[in-house]
């Protein structure tokens, strides 16, 4: 079986952010970029599937600027066999992706795809449920496990009250979260090889779609600072300080 | 403007953050439905039809929609969505499951997580694990939106809204239910407990969190875990605190043995006070913290327990 998985180039998830002085967006010129650390959580479960036999192919997709053909180099070097990149530099969101994922879709017919549950820059969680909605797929999301037998994937999910299995007819869409696995490091010599590995390149205009619109960023600003308090001495004091200046308790 | 309102409920009760959801609707104004959808759900319907500000509950009680599984919940929702200019849910697992796939079924944008309302199509939200604040204008005829639940106020429980069924049943065979496992707990709801007091890494193991359990006891407060605890195993995932786990804001959140990561950070910085026990005096979770308390937690949590 095929699977598709998705990668987003976003700010290394170490870096401390800045908003750019006229509140119009974060600053990103000379930040440190990577992927998606559930993507990469994505990626280390559709190679898992091929080392275990079940799957055949497993093909890397993302959708951004030139620079986001890194990620899926990445991508190749954790074990992906090819890779599909949607060029484009507009400001795309979930649901833009969504619909330039559909495309490859189309073409490229999938029995799963997989996505991250999150992106950590917009913080969005949607392109997995819309991506579903919009090709008519059952979906998986907050994946924690995983298991394919006789057509069907029986996912694992992480809810708000603990977990939750359904089984869901394959073709499916699955987003992972923190457990499903962890992920491996690329090796020099499997970088070195992903250099050859075939990388394809499309437009939405040469998958005959249009990007749609994301909703309007009128402004980003920092939040208000939370001050630091004082040390405490002792379990005495804190209870003190507790009950008597904080009174909380 | 009208406002649809998907509640939340669990074990055929209704959830707490379902009063936040319809306090964050009438924010924005208008009139405001609650769908309750589920399996035997008349219980839900009647605590549903109480709260203040609500006009109307439209109840879809079937077997389909048992499990809220986003399949049969997304038709659902975009059976009812034409009678609406805003559809909106808490930002549950629930609601962000099912949300996004009504909003692609309807070709519109998600606006996830608000923390503020501008105007009917202007929302404040968080970016970055909230170390950005982005005011969003969403130019779609529908806007679907998930709520953080602690940024708004819930609504009482004196209203009473008329109570209707909805006959639309949804026909899914793309999905099935095969089974649950809930944690079980006498503690109030991360989400809604006026006391958090959570363990990091630094716990060293699923037992010491006894150590959490008995001042959680004697404070009555609800245990939350950093995702360092979580993914070693010591507890549970739906304890996690964070980023991509639970947001909480309780007026006491008391962080033991967790250093500070800004992952953790965006779940939990909106607490009124924050308590920090560490035994790194540079941990940076001291830098959020009104009062931090350096030392061992081995021999700090017997004695705060004991003099509670
Ligand atoms: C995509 C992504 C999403 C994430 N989401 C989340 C999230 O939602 N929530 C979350 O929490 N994290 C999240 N993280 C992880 C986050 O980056 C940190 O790794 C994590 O929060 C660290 O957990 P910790 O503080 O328990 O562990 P550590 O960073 O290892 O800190 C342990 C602390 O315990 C202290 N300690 C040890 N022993 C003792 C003792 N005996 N007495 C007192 N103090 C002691 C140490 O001094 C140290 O400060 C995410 C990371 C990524 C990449
Ligand atoms: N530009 C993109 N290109 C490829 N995949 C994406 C892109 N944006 C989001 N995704 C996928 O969707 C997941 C969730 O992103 P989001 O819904 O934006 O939080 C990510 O982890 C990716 O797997």
């Amino acid at each position: 079986m095929k699977v598709l998985v998705a990668v987003k180039r976003v700010i290394d998830y170490n870096v401390k952010i800045r908003v750019k002085p006229d509140h119009s967006d974060v600053d990103l010129t000379n930040v440190k970029m990577a992927m998606n650390p559930f993507c990469e959580i994505a990626v280390e479960e559709a190679v898992r599937l091929k080392e275990k036999g079940i799957a055949t192919e497993v093909v890397a997709v993302t959708v951004g600027p030139k620079a986001a053909q890194e990620q899926l180099r990445t991508a190749l070097a954790l074990g992906a066999d090819r890779a599909i990149h949607v060029e484009t530099d507009e400001r795309v969101e979930s649901l833009g992706v969504a619909k330039l994922l559909k495309g490859v879709v189309d073409q490229e017919k999938p029995d799963l795809v997989i996505l991250g549950k999150q992106a950590i820059d917009t913080d969005n969680n949607q392109t997995g449920q819309m991506l579903a909605a919009l090709a008519g797929l059952p979906q998986g999301t907050f994946a924690s496990a995983i298991g394919i037998e006789a057509g069907e994937i029986e996912v694992t999910r992480e809810i708000d009250g603990g977990l939750q299995t359904v089984a869901l007819k394959l073709p499916a869409v699955v987003t992972s979260d923190l457990r499903l696995n962890e992920p491996r490091y690329a090796k020099l010599p499997d970088i070195m090889k992903a250099k050859k590995k075939p990388l394809e390149t499309h437009t939405p205009e040469s998958l005959g779609l249009t990007v749609s619109a994301a909703p309007a960023l009128l402004k980003v600003e920092t939040p208000a600072e939370r001050k630091g308090g004082v040390k405490v001495a002792s379990v005495d004091e804190l209870v003190d300080k507790l009950k008597n200046e904080a009174k909380v308790l | 403007m009208s406002i649809l309102v998907l509640a939340e409920h669990h074990d055929g009760q209704l959830a707490s953050a379902t009063a936040h959801v319809v306090g964050a609707a009438r924010t924005i104004g208008g009139d405001v439905d609650l769908l309750v959808a589920g399996n035997h759900v008349t219980g839900v319907a009647e605590s549903a039809a109480k709260l203040e500000g609500v006009t109307r509950v439209r109840v879809a009680d079937a077997p389909a929609y048992a499990h809220q599984l986003a399949e049969p919940l997304a038709d659902l929702l975009v059976s009812l969505a034409d009678d609406y200019t805003h559809v909106l849910a808490a930002s549950s697992t629930t609601g962000k499951n099912v949300l996004p796939r009504l909003a692609a079924l309807k070709d519109v944008n998600q606006i996830s997580d608000i923390l503020d309302v501008e105007s009917a199509d202007t929302f404040k939200r968080p970016i970055y694990a909230g170390n950005a604040i982005a005011t969003v204008q969403s130019a779609d005829p529908l806007k679907v939106i998930t709520v953080r639940t602690t940024a708004f106020e819930p609504v009482g429980a004196s209203g009473s809204a008329s109570v209707e069924a909805v006959d639309f049943v949804a026909d899914n065979t793309l999905s099935r239910f095969i089974g649950e496992d809930l944690a079980q707990s006498d503690r109030p709801e991360l989400g809604n407990a006026r006391i958090v007091i959570s363990g990091g890494r630094g716990m060293g193991n699923g037992d010491n969190f006894k150590l959490l359990d008995a001042v959680a006891d004697k404070l009555g407060a609800a245990v939350g875990a950093s995702r360092a605890a979580v993914d070693a195993g010591f507890v549970p995932n739906d304890m996690q605190v964070g980023q991509t786990g639970k947001i909480v804001a309780p007026e006491l959140y008391i962080a033991v043995g967790i250093s500070g990561a800004i992952q953790h950070l965006a779940g939990m910085k909106d607490s009124k006070v924050i308590v920090a026990i560490n035994k790194d005096d540079d941990a940076p979770i001291f830098q959020v913290a009104d009062y931090g308390l350096v030392g061992d937690l081995f021999e700090l949590l017997p004695e705060l327990e004991q003099k509670l």
